[in-house]
Order: structure tokens, then C-alpha cells, then sequence
């Protein structure tokens, strides 16, 4: 990850950003269901995915199992689900079953407020609460790929279905403080989110087409990183191409902002863990 | 010479020029190069204007369509006015999102690493100037 503050890495042109991918092979292909989106736009609902302003190359690989990247975290992930931890010596399975059942949706609504004291927490704060709190082993290190395994195994058992953020006063406090972020200039370039993802969606940043930033395949295997990234981490990007500071890891302005646009995109349909330039 | 410059602009109220639509003595005492102010312009990590703008530079592949092509900008603009936008183009349009070049006031959460620093030095901005104001057609 770039620390630099360059603008010019972190929105790349796309020369040689398409690398070959030599072809993953899972040996089995997990059901997935696509859904794109189709009775939003017939319904005149202008919001387009990140998936769908890219081209058909890249959408190819996010929806064949065997080539998506990001499936070879969730067959890791999946294997953690079963494997039991901590001092508590249980698996995620032990207390949850059969993730396809019980996980079904839950990617959908997240983030999302956690029993007191927790309070609002996105996916991957909400699966370590299960380590340290139920398993009784360590939190899992923000962006690692154990981490991340779990959380995109997770969120593959709500693919196709709408993101349902749930109503609470606390996340609406959140989401405030997001939408706040969002819409404010910041750093050396003076620009907003709105600015690009609002104002500027569908237009081209040098080489690259400015999606309209809806967080609708994290995480994501982005070609750029070579790796599997949270939304933390593709927010910490845009903050550093603004040349502003970025937060400190885990800092409440990431969950703010992450609670804002899943809210600005309700009704989508998940469609992770994505592919992205 | 450049710092004497620099200073006196940035402590000037924004009256004594902001009503304007140009500056119309350059920052510093050296004139700008035009040769230099292209390769300012296309390099996507110092001028940045390729992000946002297209421009007669045929070598760089990716160019942005969020802004009209600096393409014929030195028969829209004199070099005055051109000055102007460069150094801070929310002087002609408050809601711009072309970045203030040569303005250190009015911004918020800028990163270390550039805070106190101006995206362009002051004879970058002349340098730039000189390449516009060549762009006839
Ligand atoms: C100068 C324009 C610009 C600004 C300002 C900007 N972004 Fe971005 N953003 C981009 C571009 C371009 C991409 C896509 C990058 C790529 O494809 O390489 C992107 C990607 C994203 C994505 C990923 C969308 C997806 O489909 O996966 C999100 C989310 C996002 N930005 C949110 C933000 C937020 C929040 C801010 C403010 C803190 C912000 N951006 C500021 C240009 C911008
Ligand atoms: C000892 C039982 C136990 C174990 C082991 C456990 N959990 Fe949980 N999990 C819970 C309980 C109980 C909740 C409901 C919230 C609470 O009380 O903390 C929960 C909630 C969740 C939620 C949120 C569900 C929702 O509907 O919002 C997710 C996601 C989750 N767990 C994932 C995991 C993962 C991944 C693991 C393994 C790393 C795991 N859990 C291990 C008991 C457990
Ligand atoms: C973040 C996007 C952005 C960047 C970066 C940017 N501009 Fe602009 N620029 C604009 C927009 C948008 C306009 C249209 C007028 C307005 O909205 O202020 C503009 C207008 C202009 C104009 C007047 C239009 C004309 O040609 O008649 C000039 C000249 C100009 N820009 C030069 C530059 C130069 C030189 C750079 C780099 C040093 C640059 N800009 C960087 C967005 C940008």
C-alpha cells in the first residue's frame, strides 16, 4: 500500500494494470447466484455497481469461481469456519452450523450494531468479536488474510441478495458522521467523495472510470493490490489520492463511512467477494 | 526571491485580487519555460492535470474527461488569467474542483507529508503559464 500520498497511484491509469491471472482452479465451484441489479434499473434507480462499470474481461473473472481470486480466500475461509480455536476450543460451526444457512443475509446488513459494550461494527469487527468474546482467542489482525478469509467467506453466503442495512439509532448517528466525511473537501487537492463518486461518476480520472462507490463486493480482490482488501483499505486509497491523512487503522471514520454508502446502497445486490482493477 | 513572492501572495487579502479574474504580475522574478511547464503538466504525480484534463501531449496514453482539453487554453485565456486559475481557480468558480495550485489557506486534513506545501512551487506555476499561454489552437 502506497503511503506516499500520490494521487497518481492510487487512481492508476490502466496501463498494464490488467495482469494475467494464471487460472485458479478450486477443483469445485461453488454455487453462485448473480444478480445484476436488473429490477433496480428497470424500476429507473441510476445507481450502477463497481462491477458494473467494469469491462467484460474483469467481469468474467469475478464471476467464474474457478478464476476469481478471491475464491481461493473463501476456500480458506472456509476451512477456518470449521476449524476450532481459542481457549474455548470451538469452531464458528460449533455454535453457527451450516454458514450457508445461518451466514445467509448477514453480509447483506453489516455494518451493524453488536451487543453492549461492542456497539457498531462492520463484518470483520463482528467476526473478531466471536474470537476474543466466544472462541476466547485473539483478535485477528485487521487486513490479514486470515481475517479476511473468514469475512469473504461470509459474505459469499449473502451473494445476489440486497443490501439491507438495519434501522438504529446508533447507525444513524454513524452513518450521519459518514455522509458528513463524504461530502466535505479534505486534503492538499481540496476535493470530497462527491465530488468524484456523486458529481463525476461515469467519467474517467486519467485512465480509470470513477465508479459511484457503492461497497457492493467487498472484500475484493483488486489487481492493483495483488491481494484481497477490505473496504477500509480501498477508502485509505481514495483518502491518500486526496493527498488528505489518512486515519488510523480501525479508526470510527472508515465504519462511518462504510455505514453511509451501504445505506447510499441499499437494495443493491451484494455481489461479493468482487474483482476489481 | 521565490519565498519573498510566495509570502506576499499568500498574505495578500483575498480582495486585493479576488474580485479580479487574473494576477497580472507573475510570482517570480525568472520567466516561465514552456518546455518545462509541459512536462509539469504530464506528469500525473506533479502537475496532475491529466487526471481531469486532456491535452495536446500525445505520449500520454490516459487522459481525463472531467475537465475541457487545456487544448487552444492560451487563445481562451491570457497569461494573466491563466495565472490566476492555476494559482486558485475557486476564485473564478467557488464550487471548481480543480485544486487550488498555489494556496495554503481554506484547506482541511491535508497529509503530513504535504501539509505547509503548495501542490506547485511558484515558478512551476509560471513554467505552466508559459505552456498554456503557447497552446494557440
Ligand atoms: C478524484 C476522484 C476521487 C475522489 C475524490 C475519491 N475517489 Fe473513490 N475512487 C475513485 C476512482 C477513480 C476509483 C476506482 C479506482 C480504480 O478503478 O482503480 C474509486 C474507488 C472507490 C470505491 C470502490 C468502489 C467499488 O466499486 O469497489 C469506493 C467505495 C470509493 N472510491 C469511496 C471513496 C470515498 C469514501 C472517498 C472520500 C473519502 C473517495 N472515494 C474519494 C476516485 C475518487
Ligand atoms: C461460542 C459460540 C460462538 C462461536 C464459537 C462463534 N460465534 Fe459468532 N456469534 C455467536 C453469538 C451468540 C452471536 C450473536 C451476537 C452475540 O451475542 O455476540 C454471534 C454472531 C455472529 C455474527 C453476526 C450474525 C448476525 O446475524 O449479525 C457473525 C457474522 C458471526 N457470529 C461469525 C462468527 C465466526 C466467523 C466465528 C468463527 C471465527 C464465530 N462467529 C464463532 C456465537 C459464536
Ligand atoms: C480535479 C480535476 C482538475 C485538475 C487536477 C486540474 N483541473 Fe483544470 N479545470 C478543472 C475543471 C472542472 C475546469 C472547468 C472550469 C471549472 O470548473 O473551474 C478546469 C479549468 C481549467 C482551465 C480553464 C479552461 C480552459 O482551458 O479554458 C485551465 C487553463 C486549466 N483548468 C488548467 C489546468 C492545469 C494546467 C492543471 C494542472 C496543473 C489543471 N487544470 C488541473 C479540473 C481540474
Amino acid at each position: 500500500m502506497s503511503s506516499a500520498g500520490d494521487a497518481a497511484l492510487e487512481w492508476r491509469a490502466p496501463s498494464g494494470r490488467l495482469r494475467r491471472i494464471p487460472l485458479v482452479r478450486l477443483g469445485f465451484a461453488l454455487a453462485g447466484v448473480f444478480c445484476a441489479s436488473l429490477a433496480l434499473a428497470q424500476s429507473g434507480d441510476l445507481r450502477r455497481s463497481g462491477y458494473q462499470e467494469m469491462g467484460p474481461a474483469l467481469q468474467k473473472m469475478q464471476d467464474d469461481d474457478t478464476a476469481n481470486p478471491a475464491m481461493l480466500f473463501v476456500q480458506v475461509g472456509a476451512a477456518a469456519w470449521a476449524a476450532k480455536a481459542g481457549a474455548a476450543g470451538k469452531s464458528c460451526a460449533d455454535c453457527h452450523g451450516d454458514a450457508a444457512v445461518s451466514m445467509k443475509g448477514v453480509a447483506a446488513r453489516y455494518p451493524a450494531v453488536a451487543p453492549a459494550p461492542a456497539g457498531p461494527v462492520d463484518l470483520e469487527g463482528r467476526i473478531n468479536l466471536c474470537r476474543t468474546v466466544h472462541q476466547q482467542a485473539p483478535a485477528l489482525v485487521a487486513e490479514s488474510d486470515d481475517l479476511l478469509a473468514l469475512s469473504a467467506f461470509v459474505t459469499l453466503q449473502s451473494r445476489g441478495l440486497p443490501i439491507a442495512p438495519p434501522d438504529d439509532p446508533a447507525l444513524a448517528a454513524l452513518r450521519a458522521q459518514g455522509r458528513d466525511l463524504y461530502e466535505r473537501r479534505q486534503g492538499q487537492l481540496n476535493l470530497s467523495c462527491a465530488n468524484c463518486h456523486d458529481d463525476n461518476a461515469g467519467h474517467r480520472l486519467a485512465g480509470a472510470v470513477i465508479p459511484q462507490g457503492h461497497p457492493t463486493g467487498y472484500p475484493i480482490y483488486r489487481l492493483e493490490w495483488q491481494a484481497l482488501g477490505s473496504i477500509a483499505r480501498r477508502l485509505r486509497n481514495c483518502v491518500v489520492g486526496m493527498r488528505a491523512e489518512p486515519w488510523q487503522p480501525g479508526a470510527t471514520e472508515y465504519l462511518a463511512l462504510e455505514a453511509y454508502l451501504m445505506d447510499r446502497a441499499r437494495g443493491m445486490a451484494l455481489d461479493g467477494p468482487g474483482v476489481r482493477p | 526571491m521565490r519565498w519573498r513572492a510566495f509570502a506576499a501572495l499568500l498574505l495578500l487579502p483575498a480582495a486585493a485580487w479576488g474580485q479580479q479574474d487574473s494576477i497580472p504580475e507573475p510570482l517570480t522574478g525568472q520567466p516561465g519555460d514552456a518546455a518545462r511547464g509541459r512536462a509539469i503538466v504530464a506528469n500525473r504525480a506533479v502537475g496532475l492535470c491529466l487526471l481531469c484534463h486532456s491535452a495536446p501531449i500525445p505520449e500520454e496514453r490516459f487522459q481525463g474527461d472531467l475537465a475541457p482539453s487545456l487544448a487552444g487554453a492560451g487563445a481562451r485565456s491570457t497569461p494573466e488569467q491563466l495565472r490566476l486559475r492555476l494559482v486558485d481557480a475557486a476564485r473564478l468558480n467557488s464550487d471548481t474542483i480543480m485544486p487550488p495550485y498555489y494556496r495554503l489557506d481554506g484547506l482541511t486534513r491535508v497529509a503530513k507529508n504535504f501539509q505547509g506545501k503548495t501542490l506547485l512551487t511558484a515558478q512551476q506555476i509560471e513554467d505552466v503559464v508559459a505552456y498554456l499561454a503557447s497552446l494557440k489552437d
